[in-house]
């Protein structure tokens, strides 16, 4: 096994490309565990910490960028995007201890492909952009469409996540995610919850409902944001939510969490993250 | 397989070593330099015994490759009696105080919970309990002596701080 430290996305993405069998890296919390439960070792290491586009967070032109191997623990001190994005932030403080946070990173927590994320549901409700170099340069998708099942992307070999893209949200919104781990620390989720709403006065004006670990990916749940959109959030409306999210959740059985009390949580999580995110929305 | 030099700064002094492309930063610490303070609990990343600090941030030893080290800055425990002022011949007050107030058992966890404490410490030096109780959550300690640690690391901030 080799390592490589290139310092641009063009010789990061020829390094990929000229090397079968090559692997990308940010924070390697998962690459290492994996390669120590047996799983074969890359052929080239190709860690992706010294390209300054993958390590910086910028805000101009309406909308944040964020590189993709950048340490969350950056991400979450950062007070202008925490103050923009909460949820986000939030998700990506649950990723681990302070070890960890120094080294996790957005684009190793959605490119893992676990269906518990913390980060993703949040970055879905913002409508969060993945930008993909590879061979043939570089395109852009949602991150919904990143993630297609546990460990499966949509990305083609010699394809990596270069940075996020997130515009300014409107006036008066918020966003808001909540987990569930059977343990109160350092854990996985056995259910997530991301809202994102926009107010007008009490009314909601537009809703974003995103579940993590109830499903094979991340999963939107239509029914719940079409439940919050021209309500005031009152317990009809939150009723509403929590059934939506519920009847989306289509849970594994273990034992963290069996397949009925995932369902439940996820409706009580739904519903806590939008009376959250209106908070926000609102102050 | 070539083994790749890397040239850093280890507790303040610049150093080289080589390493393998694969190893850990923890196995080139331990084998390559004799820093055998970090020890590996768990080796994924979960216990924090192998913790160093990297351009001054906490981090699991066994999850960096060796050459990530590269023109960084590292400390490890062996660096903490010449950090914050100590003169090299006297224990750091975070050791001190896990010494005086019996905050190890066998002793395996200690390096690590001394590196995040002080990680915790420099960039806040006057913290809540239950601020360490976080800051320390990525460091378990099979002997569950989690309360004198915590009391220890309580003394040592208000040690550092009126030495300041």
């Amino acid at each position: 096994m080799e390592y490589a430290a290139p310092t641009t996305v063009d010789e990061a993405r020829t390094l990929l490309a000229d090397n079968p069998g090559s692997r990308v890296f940010a924070g390697a919390t998962d690459v290492v565990p994996q390669m120590r439960s047996g799983r074969p070792e890359p052929s080239v290491l190709i860690d992706l910490k010294r390209i300054d586009r993958l390590m910086s967070v910028t805000h101009d032109n309406g909308h944040w960028t964020i590189g993709a191997a950048m340490p969350t623990s950056e991400l979450t001190s950062n007070g202008e995007f925490s103050g923009v994005f909460p949820g986000i932030s939030e998700g990506a403080g649950w990723i681990g201890s302070d070890q960890i946070q120094n080294r996790s990173s957005l684009g190793g927590n959605l490119c893992n492909g676990s269906p518990a994320a913390d980060s993703v549901p949040a970055m879905i409700a913002s409508d969060a952009r993945a930008v993909i170099a590879g061979t043939d340069g570089e395109r852009t998708i949602p991150v919904a469409d990143v993630v297609t099942g546990p460990g499966q992307l949509s990305l083609a070999d010699g394809e990596f996540v270069v940075e996020f893209e997130i515009d300014d949200p409107p006036a008066n919104t918020g966003d808001a995610y909540i987990r569930m781990t059977p343990r109160t620390e350092m854990d996985i989720a056995i259910v997530g919850a991301a809202v994102r709403v926009t107010m007008d006065g009490d009314t909601c004006t537009d809703a974003r409902v995103v579940l993590g670990a109830v499903a094979p990916t991340a999963v939107r749940v239509p029914d719940a944001e079409a439940a919050l959109i021209g309500s005031s959030l009152d317990e009809a409306a939150l009723a509403e939510v929590a059934a939506a999210a519920s009847a989306a959740a289509n849970p594994i059985n273990d034992k963290r969490g069996t397949i009925e009390y995932r369902v439940q949580v996820a409706g009580v999580l739904a519903k806590r993250a939008a009376v959250l995110a209106a908070e926000r929305a609102r102050a | 397989m070539s083994r790749t030099h890397i040239t850093c700064t280890v507790n303040g002094e610049d150093t080289d070593f080589l390493a393998n492309p694969g190893t850990s930063l923890l196995d080139a610490l331990r084998d390559e330099l004799g820093l055998t303070g970090a020890k590996e609990g768990c080796g994924t990343g979960d216990c924090g015994a192998c913790s160093v600090l990297m351009d001054g941030k906490v981090t699991c030893a066994c999850l960096v490759f060796a050459p990530e080290a590269q023109g960084r800055d590292l400390l490890t425990v062996e660096g903490l009696s010449s950090a914050d002022g100590v003169d090299g011949d006297h224990l750091h007050p975070l050791q001190q105080t896990f010494l005086e107030g019996a905050a190890l058992q066998c002793g395996v966890c200690t390096p690590g919970f001394l590196v995040a404490a002080k990680a915790l410490l420099d960039h806040n030096p006057d913290p809540t309990e239950s601020e360490i109780r976080y800051a320390l959550a990525g460091n378990l300690c099979r002997c569950t002596g989690y309360d004198k640690i915590i009391r220890s690391v309580q003394e040592a901030a208000v040690q550092l701080r009126s030495a300041t």
